[in-house]
């Protein structure tokens, strides 16, 4: 298992997470139905405001599935950042893991690793967490 | 009355990986309780201790139950309703 993904995609969701910053940032990349192929990224507001919960809006999350549905897509990878920890799925994220054909991607922008880029993708299914190799691509 | 209810993937397992669902009720409550009278456990999957789990969101059309009286929200015919997983996390 892997997640193949494009350079200008890493660079928007490091750039996103770093403009929210001290907020988590959230957001999916869509995909061709059964395609599993991450090719149209949508940054999602965090309804949460925090620095250590995301959530989408409940209003926007609807809209989303609807917007999937009707252009026959997928969604392939769901992102957020952590600002202060490690970019690892924590309980929370564990527990409330609903897709489990995603690709759960973890971005860290916790400043004293900054610049460098921690940008991981774990599947998550029934509590159990595996992490995959990321392949980026130009 | 026959309301369609559209099933998340996660819950997927319990409606034979069917993606809607037909079920019948005149409240958020009676609607809940046919579906899992018919797909026994899903219940348990949206309420806890009698109320719906914070993190799975209903809708009924476009307008999330918690704006239309939580479980006792009114269901008529012709409505649909769509269960989501909220996508929430720490």
């Amino acid at each position: 298992m892997s997640l193949t993904i494009s350079r200008a995609f890493v660079d928007a969701i490091v750039e996103q997470s770093r403009a929210e910053y001290p907020d988590e940032c959230c957001g999916v990349i869509l995909g061709p139905i059964g395609s599993g192929r991450a090719s149209r990224l949508k940054a999602m507001t965090n309804a949460a405001h925090s620095p250590t919960f995301y959530e989408f809006d409940p209003k926007d999350l609807l809209a989303l599935y609807r917007e999937v549905d009707d252009n026959d897509e997928e969604i392939v990878v769901i992102y957020h950042s952590h600002t202060e920890t490690e970019a690892f799925p924590s309980r929370t994220d564990i527990a409330y893991a609903g897709e489990p054909g995603a690709h759960y991607v973890l971005v860290s922008s916790r400043e004293e690793i900054a610049p460098a880029i921690e940008f991981r993708s774990y599947r998550i299914i029934d509590g159990v967490v595996t992490e995959e190799e990321v392949s980026i691509t130009d | 009355m026959s309301i369609e209810v559209r099933i998340p993937t996660i819950l997927r397992p319990f409606t034979k990986e069917q993606k809607a669902v037909a079920a019948n009720g005149a409240s958020l409550t009676a609607l809940i309780t046919d579906l899992d009278s018919q797909y026994p456990g899903i219940g348990d999957r949206l309420l806890e201790n009698g109320a719906l789990r914070r993190f799975i969101n209903i809708y009924i059309n476009d307008e999330d139950v918690r704006f239309l009286g939580g479980l006792d929200a009114q269901i008529k015919d012709g409505d649909s309703v769509t269960i989501l997983p909220a996508v929430a996390g720490g």
